[in-house]
């Protein structure tokens, strides 16, 4: 699967940029190199993880998840970066099919939907340390706050990143280095997406259930 | 106001030691010095442009290697001063604390800041040239993982003279590291330095194994590559792997210190053997990261030297791969005595003897390859000769080790010091030393004096048994690491200064290396062939030193180790193979934004180590405006014109 999606999205940049680059396919290459990024942030969520599954039940007589989570802004949260993946595959789309505008558009929308999670995401971290649960309460609280934090983080380092490849679409056009750019930036935000679905799964459900 | 200043400076600074006031001193000597240098001789333009903003892998190998020698030196000095320590029992040479700071120095300092970027310089320095490429994958990170892997360093070194060293030992277990215990800025010089240079090394990780799968030249298959790609590839496969765990344990540490988070504390439900846990599983396989290639390095040597192709080629593919997966699953052998109970201890204790079975392969293929060849032993050899035995019996202590039952006896005792300490400096010094010797006509035109090489070799080898054979014994005595003295009743007196006689002759073995450099650049030998040793790869087939571009046209690769089957096809006679046409070759430009981007990261570091939000703030800044500037620079790359490639070969005397 790896492999055919970075055809995908490396192949068109075989014609046009450089006039003749040896047999390398520069954009091709670091295409490839993202997804071994990818590779490693998957173990470094992997870790925050398994610090997450060992330490979540040492509450040390403080508040536990399953008095404090809000679950409707962690659906309200859910639905919209979901949605938000979505439309990151739409603006894929209007690449694909040379559509600068609708390319810029959609991926505006997403970076909208990107800040309105990370809204959600501080609302209720800040709630959740008025109603007693900080990142020093306990063991459980340092390893909900550190997970989830570092998924806001890198969703707010995305959509840092994506409004700096929609100024460069605006200057340079879709062409062979943008067209890499875009597709890289659409498969971190899938990547985030997922992500997210762990997050919702082990730490929300499983906390209030 | 003056009172202010002078607290804050009795604070800040180091003081109270002689030893510190002599090395503050000399350090600003060198400083004044290196500046002053450059600004009398009007270097610095030069060295910003040729140097600081390069992205030529074969430069900043270069760098790695100066930087890995000059902290070679410095953990060496820290290894001198301990054995000076030990030499006679109730020495006050250091007192315990100044002790604690020397052997956690030590420690981080020869594996993260010699051992990895000596290893970052040679595959920096080879791989290109070896697979037949013109540059890495991506050469401005390449320059980047270089400046934050130097930044992380220097970071962690100013805390000898600022603020005070970390003292919990080299990987800092909680709940000894947390903020209650150790309230200092050291450990967290510790945790910025680490976590700076770690970043660095994980994107050569993951470069190397771009650059290995995507650029080799046209007909060089998988398995036609020399075996030190083949070990690099392994080895960059287990960073990507181990080193974000490394990130996340060393952010949970930070994290606990800095928000008074609970993860290793004793309190609020930390759990602190969770930290030895997860700082082994990036620990274990760090070692076989530093120890593979150097595993690839005496492959290469060894079928040089023997004239023959190297024995059991694909057995040393699966040998390296497997070694690479298998170190993932070793890691709790660290801590049998936690009390995991006896079935995972059992299973550790598996894992880890399985892991001696890929390694006496490999020892056996160079064996063979030697068998029957046509030996000699210039320097570069005697360094893989001087491996085998000596790998080898620190392997059999391993496995004696890795019992899990007399474990707990061998545990934390100079037993496993000596262990170690066997298969780094036999299995990744003496390696990395073969390598240097081998390839440094590659690098610099200029071959290093046999006789003052031999003089080191000798001298590293002699001392390497005299320091560390006392040590199995002193351990099985009972003598632990980590001890600042002991008493004369315990009969270690005469053994440990032996084992310091050792430690000395080793640092002269040092000495002798730099004195056969200096030597050598004096009295310059020129390699003017480009294949002094009659090699079998393809980086013996360019002029030395590479030319910028590497190769002026990309050489079509039939079989295993090419350009000596080439040599041998053109003694019977045959007609060289043709090349084709020059071509303008394409080049990335020099940046400068790494170098300001590390120095950013650097100051970020430093503000938090000191808890200064209006110092960290800024440098983190600092590094997003880098990173968007870079995003934004679309002028990245230029063409060098055939005219120029025709001047540069006919200036190396190659016909094209």
């Amino acid at each position: 699967m790896a492999h055919s999606s970075n055809r995908a999205v490396a192949a068109p940049s075989h014609g046009d940029g450089h006039g003749h680059e040896g047999h390398h396919d520069l954009e091709g290459m670091r295409m490839m190199g993202f997804w071994i990024f990818l590779i490693t942030d998957c173990i470094l969520f992997g870790s925050l993880f398994a610090t997450y599954v060992v330490l979540s039940g040492n509450t040390a007589g403080g508040p536990t998840g399953a008095e404090l989570f809000e679950m409707l802004g962690v659906i309200a949260e859910t639905f919209i970066l979901l949605t938000s993946s979505f439309t990151s595959g739409l603006a894929v789309l209007c690449m694909n099919k040379g559509d600068r505008k609708g390319l810029i558009v959609w991926l505006a929308i997403t970076v909208l939907l990107g800040a309105s999670f990370i809204t959600l995401e501080i609302t209720e971290f800040v709630n959740l340390v008025h109603e007693g649960a900080a990142i020093s309460t306990s063991a459980s609280w340092s390893a909900f706050f550190t997970l989830v934090g570092t998924h806001g983080l890198h969703v707010s380092v995305g959509l840092v990143w994506m409004i700096a490849i929609m100024i460069q679409l605006g200057r340079h056009g879709i062409n062979s280095v943008t067209r890499r750019k875009v597709g890289i930036i659409s498969l971190y935000w899938h990547f985030l997406d997922v992500v997210w679905i762990f997050v919702f799964t082990i730490v929300y459900m499983m906390g209030v259930m | 106001m003056w009172d202010n200043v002078k607290d804050f400076a009795s604070d800040f600074f180091v003081t109270g030691d002689p030893l510190i006031y002599g090395a503050d001193v000399a350090i600003v000597l060198t400083m004044v010095a290196i500046v002053s240098a450059l600004t009398y001789f009007k270097k610095w333009t030069w060295l910003w442009k040729e140097w600081l903003t390069t992205v030529d892998h074969k430069k900043i190998g270069i760098m790695y290697v100066i930087a890995a020698l000059l902290m070679l030196f410095r953990g060496g000095i820290d290894a001198l001063l301990m054995r000076t320590q030990l030499a006679v029992p109730e020495l006050e040479f250091l007192n315990p604390e100044h002790y604690n700071a020397i052997f956690t120095t030590h420690g981080v300092i020869m594996i993260l800041f010699m051992a990895m970027p000596l290893m970052f310089g040679l595959f920096n320095l080879v791989i290109p040239l070896q697979i037949g490429a013109r540059d890495v994958a991506y050469p401005f990170l390449n320059s980047l993982s270089f400046w934050l892997f130097f930044m992380g360093a220097m970071l962690f070194n100013l805390s000898f003279v600022i603020g005070g060293s970390p003292d919990t030992g080299w990987l800092a277990y909680p709940p000894l590291s947390e903020k209650a215990f150790s309230p200092g800025v050291g450990q967290d010089f510790y945790i910025w330095g680490i976590q700076i240079s770690g970043i660095g090394s994980l994107m050569t990780g993951i470069n190397f194994i771009v650059t290995i799968l995507k650029m080799r030249t046209p007909g060089m298959k998988l398995m036609k590559m020399p075996m030190f790609t083949w070990s690099t590839l392994s080895s960059c496969l287990t960073i990507i792997l181990a080193f974000p765990i490394l990130t996340v344990t060393l952010a949970l540490l930070f994290i606990d210190r800095y928000l008074g988070a609970h993860f290793f504390t004793l309190d609020g439900g930390g759990n602190p053997m969770m930290y030895i846990n997860l700082i082994w599983m990036w620990g274990h396989p760090e070692v076989y990261i530093v120890v593979l290639p150097a595993f690839g390095i005496f492959s290469e040597v060894v079928a040089t030297f023997s004239k023959k192709r190297l024995f059991g080629y694909k057995s040393m593919v699966f040998a390296l791969m497997s070694i690479s997966v298998a170190s993932f699953f070793t890691w709790a052998h660290h801590f049998f005595t936690m009390g995991s109970g006896a079935n995972v201890n059992a299973f550790f204790a598996v894992t880890t003897m399985i892991i001696a079975i890929p390694t006496g392969v490999k020892i056996f293929n160079w064996l063979f390859t030697m068998y029957r060849g046509r030996l000699s032993f210039p320097t570069p050899m005697l360094w893989m000769l001087g491996f085998i035995p000596c790998f080898v019996v620190g392997g059999m202590t391993g496995v004696l080790l890795s019992v899990a039952p007399a474990d707990f006896q061998f545990h934390n005792s100079y037993f496993l010091i000596a262990h170690f300490h066997q298969v780094l400096i036999g299995g990744v010094a003496f390696g990395y030393f073969a390598g240097l010797y081998y390839w440094w006509p590659k690098v610099f035109g200029f071959k290093l004096n046999e006789k003052l090489g031999k003089w080191a070799f000798w001298l590293w080898n002699i001392g390497f048994y005299v320091c560390f054979m006392p040590q199995y014994f002193l351990g099985l005595m009972g003598m632990t690491r980590r001890l600042s003295t002991y008493g004369w009743d315990k009969g270690w007196y005469e053994l440990n200064l032996i084992s310091t006689i050792g430690g000395f002759l080793m640092g002269i073995g040092f000495l002798f290396q730099v004195w056969q450099i200096l030597h050598s650049i004096k009295f310059m030998e020129r390699d003017t062939t480009g294949d002094p040793w009659d090699g079998r790869t393809l980086e013996w087939s360019i002029p030395s030193p590479a030319p910028m571009y590497n190769f002026a046209t990309l050489p079509r690769v039939s079989e295993k180790d090419d350009w000596w089957e080439e040599k041998q096809r053109i003694a019977q006679g045959g007609a060289p193979s043709p090349r084709p046409k020059l071509e303008p070759i394409h080049m990335p430009k020099n940046s400068g934004i790494p170098i300001i981007m590390s120095a950013c990261f650097f100051v970020a570091g430093f503000g938090f180590i000191f808890d200064w939000l209006w110092m960290a703030i800024p440098g983190l800044v600092g590094v997003a405006a880098c990173m968007l500037a870079h995003s934004f620079n679309y002028n990245t790359d230029y063409y060098i014109p055939v005219e120029e490639i025709k001047r540069t070969e006919a200036a190396a005397g190659r016909a094209i």
